[in-house]
């Protein structure tokens, strides 16, 4: 199939940038995305110009690594995958691909589609993590857990720190990944035990780097590749008034 | 502002002010409707005279105003910082999300907000006494305020009873995010009870902005 390409191209982080038009022919139905941005990026290397710079590791749909805001949604058209997974069957032949960077204030853009996501790192650095001493590895069902807890801190842990639900957002916030990252702790006895500290430094980390506000509008919901619940939110909401209450 | 509270916090108080809001919206469109079930408007008079005139209404107006300044002001810094933290749009919009009204809640709040002024000029004010004149009535031997025929006189205007009509329609839209989303920000989330909250959020939207509604339009075709 043949497609037309207008990709964001900033050569520096302090650079003005802009679109620019690309075409690329012959691209099997069965190429990932990424797969058909490195067949651009040969030709561009071929004709003695700089390839355009995109975020990727492991092509699995696992690290988190891959983003790219594709024709007005983060990973493009397909719904719960990243755009490594996404293929180019998706995509009617001869139609434009508009492909953007995150946008956020948070996320600046280092070059083309590659923004700094580092932001997320410091969020989980302020709390997201467990630092009581938990003893050795206990025997597997030692520790009684809910069965239902144990599913909702699995389906939150899902989160692969992507940056989607920033992308999506109309305000830039982070609260889905940060309500993931808080729920998956709060719902285990190891998590609960700092719970309070844990949600109130990583919501005041979230601010101070300048993420926006919630305002429930669920795109983020909508557009994450690992389909993370808004119910975290609420949870997050939750623990923070019960933190700031008690 | 942004400095000393949360996000989150920020939000709590915005879904409290918009519940306390709501339930005012009810008691406000209670009195109203008595000029519609009632062939007189001796009821409504009745009403906007206890309204005006016990002690505990008074003394809660000013919870109220506090509750309408702080649910506004919150919303506007709220709203600055979300279109601080995305400097640069994209070029093609985003368009997924699961609630519509949710990217207007500052459009349809400011319009209201304009409603608001215009609506406590006309009647608030005059209510009290401080601009125009109201006639006099007599309600089972009392004299009254004839607030009732200050209303019907207005609505006689068909530029001001279709202006009301889309004001009304903007808070419906207002509202029909509003509802869940103050349930969502205060963590009342349930896999049971929230997709009714949803649903009866957007029934709750109609039906305040359709009551609201009937009585301009009532008044118009029938008085
Ligand atoms: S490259 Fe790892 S998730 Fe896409």
């Amino acid at each position: 199939m043949d497609l037309k390409l207008k990709i964001w191209r900033q050569p520096s982080a302090h650079a003005d940038g802009k679109f620019v038009d690309y075409q690329v022919t012959k691209i099997s139905k069965d190429a990932s995305f990424l797969e058909m941005l490195d067949i651009l990026n040969e030709e561009l290397v071929n004709k003695g110009e700089d390839p355009v710079a995109f975020d990727h590791d492991c092509r699995e749909g696992i690290c988190g690594m891959c983003s790219l805001f594709i024709n007005g949604r983060p990973h493009g058209p397909d719904n719960a995958v990243t755009t490594c997974q996404l293929h180019m069957r998706k995509f009617k032949d001869g139609e434009t691909v508009t492909i953007e960077p995150w946008r956020a204030k948070p996320f600046p853009v280092l070059k083309d589609l590659m923004v700094d996501r580092s932001a997320f790192d410091e969020i989980i650095q302020a709390g997201g993590f467990v630092s009581i001493a938990t003893g050795g590895v206990p025997d597997a069902n030692s520790i009684p857990i809910r069965k239902q807890n144990a599913d909702l801190a699995m389906d939150a842990a899902a989160c692969i720190g992507c940056g989607a639900c920033v992308a999506a957002c109309k305000n830039a916030s982070a609260m889905l990944f940060v309500s993931a990252k808080v729920s998956q702790l709060a719902l285990l006895p190891q998590g609960k035990v700092e719970a309070k500290e844990r949600v109130q430094k990583m919501v005041a980390k979230m601010d101070e780097l300048g993420f926006g506000n919630c305002t429930n509008t669920y795109a983020c919901e909508a557009e994450c590749p690992k389909e993370i619940s808004v119910t975290n939110i609420a949870r997050m909401n939750r623990e923070f008034l019960v933190a700031k209450l008690s | 502002m942004s400095i000393s509270y949360s996000s989150v916090t920020k939000k709590i108080w915005m879904s409290l002010m918009g519940f306390f809001l709501m339930t005012f919206l009810i008691v406000h469109l209670s009195i109203n409707l008595l000029l519609v079930i009632s062939p007189t408007t001796d009821l409504f008079n009745e009403a906007s005279h206890f309204m005006g005139t016990n002690p505990f209404i008074q003394a809660f107006q000013w919870i109220l105003f506090a509750g309408f300044i702080v649910h506004i002001i919150i919303g506007v810094v709220l709203q600055i910082e979300n279109w601080m933290a995305r400097p640069k749009g994209y070029r093609v919009k985003a368009g997924s999300e699961d609630s519509f009204f949710s990217k207007y809640m500052i459009h349809t709040g400011v319009i209201i907000f304009i409603f608001l002024i215009i609506h406590f000029v006309n009647f608030f004010l005059v209510a009290k006494g401080v601009i125009g004149e109201i006639p006099e009535t007599m309600v089972d031997g009392k004299p009254m305020d004839d607030m009732g025929s200050v209303v019907i006189a207005l609505f006689q205007l068909p530029y001001y009873m279709v202006g009301y009509l889309v004001a009304l329609l903007i808070l419906g839209f207002h509202l029909d995010h509003g509802f869940q989303s103050a349930f969502q920000s205060l963590g009342l989330n349930h896999p049971t009870y929230t997709p009714f909250i949803k649903g009866f959020g957007h029934f709750f939207a109609v039906i305040i902005a359709a009551a609201f509604m009937i009585i301009p339009l009532f008044i118009y075709f029938s008085k």
